[in-house]
C-alpha cells in the first residue's frame, strides 16, 4: 500500500439543527484499497457520503484529495477531480436507455459536452467506453432498454457501470446491496471483487458478509464518530465495536 | 409515424400555397403564412421544454422582441432585411442569455413564474413607449428588404417563413442529436446525477435558452413582416401560453410535434371561432383532455404511446 493517501478526511464536521450527524471524522482511504464504512441505522453514514460527494458542505474540516482541500467545492467539480459515486436509492436518467446513461458518464469525463453539431448517440468515442463498462458489470444485453424499465438489480448493476465508465479516481458506493436479493446480491459482490485492486474504492455497506469479503480496512461509524478502524479481523476482534454494533446485528 | 405525418404535413405546405391562389383563395395562404411562424415559434420553444424541461412561459416575448427588430427600424425607413434579422436574433438572444441567467437558478414553478415575470417586464416596456405606438401597436409599411427576395409578394414571403420553419426544424434536430442535447436531456432527467457526473449543466441550459430564444425572435421578425402590424399583445402572457399549448398538444420533445401542434391550434382555432364566440373553452377541454390520456400529445399516439 502506498504511503500517500489518495483521500484524507480531517475533523469532519456536520450538524442538522441540534443534531450532529457527522461529529470530528477523520479517516484515510489509500490507493487501491477497498476502505469499507459500516455501522448502525443512523450512524451518520449517509450524511459522511453526502459530505464527501459535494452534495453537502461540512461546518469544520478539511477534505484533501491529493494535496487540495475539496470540502467546499460542488458536486460536478469533485466529479471531475475523480470522484464517482453511486447511490443508495438508484439514480439514473429513467427516460434515457441504459447506453445512454452510461454513455453521459463517459461524456462527462471527455469534457467535451459542449458538440452541438455532430451526433452524440452513435459516436464511437462515446459508444466503446460505455459498452465495455456495461460489459463489465453484465448488462450488455439490456444495453438498448429504456433505464427506467430494467429491473432493481440491474438498476444498481447500471449504477456501477456509470461510475466505472466516468474511470474515477475514487470510487463512492453508497449500499451498493441496498434492497437486493440473495442472487443478485451475490452477482454485485463478484462485479466488486472483480475490481478490488484496480480501483480504490469507499464503500458505505450494510451487508456485513460483503464487507468483510471485500474490504481492506473498515471504519465503523458510531454516532458519527470513528469507533474503530482498522484490517477486518481486528475490527471484528475489537470489544466495542461488537457491543455496538456487530452484537445489535446478531441480536 | 409521427416522423411520416411531420414529413407529410410538410409536404402539404410546401405545395398548398400556389394551389390556394390558383383556387382564389389567397386567404388560406394568409392562415398559413401565420401557421408556419407560430409552428417555427414552438418548435424553439420545445427545445428547452421538451427536451430540456424547462417550462418557459415567457416564450412569447421573443416574438414580439423580433417583431419589433423589424418594425422599429421600419418605423425610421430602415428597410434593410438582413439588419432587421440581425436584430432580431442578437436582441432575443441577449434577453434569454441576461433572463435565462437569473432565471435558471430556480427550479419549478418558479422557474415558471419568473419566465413570466421576465416577458411582463418587455410587455409593459414597449406599452409604455409612446413613440412607437405604446399598445396601439405600430403599422409596419414596408417589409424587411432583401435582394432578389421581395416579401411584399405574398407567396413570397410564405415561403420565406417556410424556410425558417425548415431551418429551425433542422436546426432543433441537431441539437437534440448532438453531446449537448444529451447533456441537457439528461439533466431534465436526473439533476442530481448528472452533478454527480461532474455535469455543470447549467451552462448547457443557458445556452440552450438562449438559442431557443434567438430561434423564436426569427420567427417573430417573420411574423411581424406578415402581419404588418405590431403590437404589444403579440408578447402577451396568454401568446406564451398558447405555444406551450401548442407543445403539449403536438407531443413534448417529439421533433414534429410543436408542427402538428400549431397546424391543430390554428384548424380548430378557424373552424371554433366561426361557430362560437366560446372558442376557448373546446380549447381548454381538449389540453385536459391530451393531459390527461395523451401525454405523448398527437406525436405520442401516433407512435402508439399513450406517454
Amino acid at each position: 500500500m502506498a504511503d500517500e493517501p489518495l483521500l484524507r478526511v480531517e475533523d469532519l464536521q456536520k450538524s442538522f439543527g441540534g443534531v450532529t450527524a457527522v461529529d470530528g471524522v477523520s479517516m484515510e482511504v489509500y490507493p487501491g484499497e477497498v476502505h469499507a464504512v459500516i455501522g448502525p441505522n443512523g450512524a451518520g453514514k449517509t450524511t459522511l457520503i453526502s459530505l464527501l460527494a459535494g452534495e453537502l458542505r461540512p461546518d469544520r474540516g478539511r477534505i484533501l484529495f491529493g494535496a487540495r482541500d475539496i470540502a467546499r467545492r460542488p458536486a460536478h467539480a469533485r466529479a471531475k477531480l475523480g470522484f464517482a459515486r453511486s447511490f443508495q436509492i438508484t439514480s439514473v436518467v429513467p427516460g434515457m436507455r441504459v447506453l445512454d446513461n452510461v454513455m453521459l458518464a463517459v461524456l462527462a469525463r471527455d469534457a467535451r459536452s459542449f458538440g452541438f453539431w455532430r451526433p452524440a448517440r452513435n459516436d464511437p468515442a462515446l459508444i466503446r467506453p460505455a459498452v465495455a463498462a456495461l460489459e463489465r458489470v453484465g448488462l450488455a444485453e439490456v444495453a438498448e432498454e429504456r433505464a427506467g424499465a430494467v429491473s432493481h438489480g440491474e438498476h444498481r448493476q447500471l449504477e456501477i457501470a456509470m461510475t466505472l465508465a466516468a474511470e474515477p479516481e475514487l470510487l463512492l458506493l453508497d449500499e451498493p446491496m441496498a434492497g437486493m436479493s440473495a442472487e443478485e446480491s451475490r452477482r454485485m459482490t463478484g462485479i466488486l471483487e472483480d475490481l478490488k485492486g484496480e480501483k480504490t474504492m469507499l464503500l458505505v455497506e450494510h451487508d456485513m458478509d460483503v464487507v468483510f469479503a471485500l474490504a481492506d480496512r473498515i471504519s465503523v461509524l458510531v454516532g458519527g464518530r470513528i469507533a474503530a478502524s482498522g484490517a477486518p479481523e481486528a475490527v471484528r476482534a475489537d470489544e466495542a465495536v461488537r457491543r455496538a454494533y456487530l452484537g445489535d446485528e446478531a441480536a | 409515424m409521427s416522423r411520416t405525418v411531420g414529413w407529410l404535413l410538410l409536404a402539404a405546405l410546401a405545395a398548398a400555397p400556389p394551389l390556394a391562389l390558383a383556387a382564389g383563395q389567397p386567404f388560406y395562404v394568409d392562415i398559413l403564412t401565420r401557421l408556419v411562424c407560430l409552428a417555427a415559434a414552438a418548435t424553439s420553444l420545445n427545445l428547452i421544454l421538451g427536451h430540456g424541461g424547462m417550462i418557459s412561459f415567457g416564450h412569447a416575448a421573443y416574438i414580439g422582441i423580433g417583431a419589433y427588430a423589424v418594425g422599429i427600424p421600419a418605423y425610421y425607413e430602415i428597410y434593410d432585411g438582413w439588419l432587421h434579422l440581425l436584430l432580431a436574433v442578437a436582441c432575443s438572444a441577449l434577453f434569454a442569455l441576461a433572463t435565462g441567467a437569473v432565471a435558471l437558478r430556480t427550479r419549478g414553478v418558479y422557474f415558471i413564474m419568473i419566465t413570466m415575470a421576465f416577458a411582463q417586464m418587455v410587455f409593459f416596456a414597449v406599452v409604455s413607449i409612446e413613440e412607437y405606438g405604446g399598445d396601439d401597436g405600430l403599422v409596419i409599411d414596408i417589409r424587411s428588404e432583401f435582394p432578389l427576395v421581395d416579401l411584399e409578394d405574398s407567396l413570397t414571403l410564405y415561403y420565406a417563413c417556410f424556410a425558417v420553419l425548415l431551418g429551425t426544424l433542422y436546426l432543433v434536430h441537431r441539437l437534440v442529436r448532438s453531446r449537448f442535447g444529451m447533456v441537457i436531456e439528461g439533466a431534465r432527467g436526473n439533476e442530481r446525477r448528472m452533478a454527480a457526473l461532474g455535469f455543470a449543466f447549467y451552462r448547457h441550459r443557458l445556452a440552450a435558452y438562449t438559442l431557443a430564444g434567438a430561434l423564436c425572435g426569427l420567427s417573430g421578425a417573420m411574423l411581424g413582416n406578415f402581419t404588418n402590424f405590431i403590437s404589444p399583445e403579440m408578447m402577451d402572457w396568454t401568446r406564451s401560453g398558447e405555444l406551450i399549448f401548442m407543445v403539449v398538444l403536438g407531443g413534448t420533445g417529439a421533433l414534429f410535434g410543436p408542427l402538428m401542434g400549431a397546424a391543430v391550434f390554428l384548424l380548430l382555432e378557424e373552424l371554433l371561432s366561426g361557430w362560437t364566440i366560446y372558442w376557448q373553452l373546446p380549447f381548454g377541454l381538449l389540453l385536459i383532455l391530451v393531459v390527461l390520456f395523451a401525454r405523448g400529445g398527437l406525436a405520442g399516439l401516433l407512435e402508439g404511446r399513450r406517454g
